[in-house]
């Protein structure tokens, strides 16, 4: 038989019935659209996570104190360490590590922001002038901090587009006073952006300088440094290099882990790969599911044509052509259903897309194919067993069935 | 062309054992034409579905052109049924979504014949048929007659040697029923071998070589060279 007459044959027979081909076409799509959202999540998820990393630039390392002793995994996040890092030890890098340039050390508090009447909870990020580089962060008004000695503090602050709504609605804020704890600081400058990094909202957050915040919370060690390398440096040398001299200053303690964004980047990335697998596996079972409708379809339909069937067989067809003839029948449904899905699929993933922005919600290429793949796959593994009960009718006995 | 010897076929009904072939003999030259009448159950249809390797025999031996039948496997048996045998069944059998063009060009599409070819053959047992008008019409559409005339269009697009009628009057009037007759006989003229099974006695008597059938056994083989 040629092909384009097995199709018009097997479409005929679909289009005979009618409903029953819209069930399977519907439990077929939903399972391929299961696959295609789902995967576009994870993908978008990914995407978010690895988007917010790629601020960071690839020359930049973070140092954390304490010290995860596997290898691999995640770093410590919490920062507990015998030795606190130090201003002064940060003096010394920024002296003596050569391929340091920039370094901008972090102290994380909280703590209730004030201005007038209108209080505000927020983060508040001891650090330097170098920090806005390093996390390409913008001003709108005003200006960053100044560029301060380690040790210096200064009643300045800049505050999050957020917190500035919060506290002066559209007033001007620069030159305000507003109050943290004990202390007065100056609004010297309003960020720009909402200023989403590494899942902090620093649009709502505070930054004054660190000695500053080392007196407010009364802090000695740092949170995390961030330090770029300068060009032409190899970011994997300048981090022993830095390791290696934290170790000295740190009485030959290893007690500080320096993470570059790629190694970062990669333990996220396995990780939300892992996700967006096991989120497609949950659509995969749904398409499985949709197989058991498959069979019991193509049993109806095989039970239904028994005389025709016999015809087919009278007329010459041997049995491998009937099962060939039920087995495209399925096929052609999984087919449809799955382009369906796709389609709607794609279509729910642009609208996620509409409404939120800045996710990358995309289905990934092979998402595609399994799914598709899977659809058709799973069609012809459940028809096969009716379309072979069909094939192996004895001729006599099926024509005589009405 | 047919020849079979010593063909025995039992069905288990309940639990008694009905013998539908007991030791059938029986040799059918190219171009004749016969009728098989009987009362029901006597082995009529069961003989005609074992000569159109629908059915297999319990033993015996059947050689169709001189091959055994018996040995061969199922794609082999289909294989002998498209090339040389047409059926022709007293419910048409006609396959309700296909038009009655689609229905005579069915054996041709599962042989894998190109579609223009197809069309040529086709047209041509139309128009012998006097169903060229009818042709873009579902099964459902056509009369009795008009379906039967598809049925047989189907039965013989594949020219086959022998063309076998299970009562292909029998759901038919009168009247469609003498034209379907004269189609058949008409094929038979033209050289096919004709073997129509029929409880009607007008019909059998038309045949040339007339077999009558009771419990599954030949009772008589009457040859009657004048008949037409």
């Amino acid at each position: 038989m040629r092909l384009l007459d097995l199709l018009r044959f097997s479409l005929l027979a679909l289009r005979r019935q009618r409903f029953r081909s819209l069930m399977l076409l519907t439990a077929v799509g939903l399972g391929v659209g299961a696959v295609v959202v789902l995967t576009a999540l994870g993908e978008g998820a990914r995407g978010y996570v690895l988007g917010e990393f790629a601020y960071l630039g690839k020359d930049t390392v973070v140092m954390i104190p304490g010290r995860k002793e596997t290898t691999g995994g995640m770093p410590p996040m919490t920062g507990i360490a015998a030795h606190d890092i130090t201003l002064e030890e940060m003096e010394v890098l920024q002296r003596s590590v050569p391929g340091v340039t920039d370094l901008a050390p972090m102290i994380l508090g909280n703590g209730p922001v004030s201005f007038k009447s209108r209080a505000r909870d927020s983060v508040v990020i001891g650090t330097t002038a170098a920090f806005f580089p390093i996390r390409k962060l913008e001003i709108a008004q005003g200006s960053a901090l100044p560029d301060l000695a380690l040790g210096e503090g200064k009643q300045v602050a800049v505050i999050g587009q957020k917190l500035k709504q919060a506290l002066f609605d559209s007033d001007n804020a620069i030159g305000q006073w507003i109050r943290l704890r004990d202390y007065r600081f100056r609004v010297i400058g309003v960020l720009a952006g909402s200023g989403d990094s590494f899942g902090m909202d620093l649009s709502e957050a505070v930054f004054i300088p660190v000695a500053s915040a080392q007196a407010v919370f009364n802090v000695h060690g740092m949170f995390r440094v961030s330090l770029k390398v300068k060009e032409n440096y190899e970011v994997e040398a300048v981090k022993s290099a830095i390791v290696k001299q934290m170790q000295a200053l740190h009485n030959g303690e290893l007690d500080v882990t320096v993470v570059s964004p790629d190694a970062m980047l990669s333990t996220f990335d396995s990780i939300l790969r892992v996700m967006t697998l096991g989120v497609a596996g949950i659509g995969a079972i749904s398409l499985v599911v949709s197989g058991i409708l498959v069979m019991n379809v193509t049993l109806m339909s095989v039970k239904q044509r028994t005389a025709e069937i016999g015809l087919l067989k009278a007329i010459g067809a041997p049995s491998s052509q009937v099962r060939t003839l039920f087995l495209t029948e399925a096929a052609l449904i999984a087919a449809a259903g799955a382009l369906v899905g796709i389609l709607v699929g794609h279509l729910v993933v642009f609208i996620g897309t509409q409404i939120y922005p800045d996710v990358p919600f995309a289905t990934p290429g092979w998402a595609l194919w399994a799914s598709l793949g899977l659809a058709i796959g799973t069609a012809l593994l459940f028809a096969w067993l009716p379309a072979q009960q069909a094939a192996d009718m004895e001729p006599v006995d099926a024509l005589g069935k009405k | 062309m047919i020849d079979i010897s010593g063909v025995n076929k039992t069905f288990i009904l309940g639990d008694s054992t009905v013998h539908a072939l007991n030791n059938i003999n029986l040799r059918i030259e190219q171009g004749e034409y016969l009728s098989v009448m009987g009362p029901s159950g006597s082995g009529k249809s069961t003989l005609l579905n074992m000569l159109g390797l629908l059915d297999r025999p319990d033993n015996g031996r059947y050689l169709l052109n001189g091959v055994d039948t018996q040995s061969l496997d199922e794609n082999e048996r289909a294989r002998l049924r498209r090339e040389q045998i047409g059926f022709v069944f007293q419910s048409y059998h006609l396959i309700a979504r296909l038009t009655a063009r689609e229905n005579v060009e069915m054996p041709l599409m599962l042989a894998g014949v190109p579609a223009n070819t197809r069309h040529e053959m086709v047209q041509g047992i139309l128009e012998k048929l006097g169903i060229a008008r009818r042709a873009s019409h579902l099964p459902n559409q056509l009369s009795g007659g008009e379906r039967q005339r598809v049925a047989i269009g189907r039965s013989i697009v594949m020219k086959p040697a022998i063309l076998l009628a299970d009562e292909p009057t029998g759901n038919l009037d009168s009247r469609s029923g003498a034209e379907v007759t004269e189609i058949l006989e008409t094929l038979n003229r033209e050289g096919i071998t004709l073997m129509v099974v029929t409880h009607d006695s007008n019909m059998g008597e038309r045949a040339r070589r007339r077999i009558r059938m009771v419990d599954g056994a030949v009772a008589t083989d009457q040859r009657d060279e004048q008949a037409a």
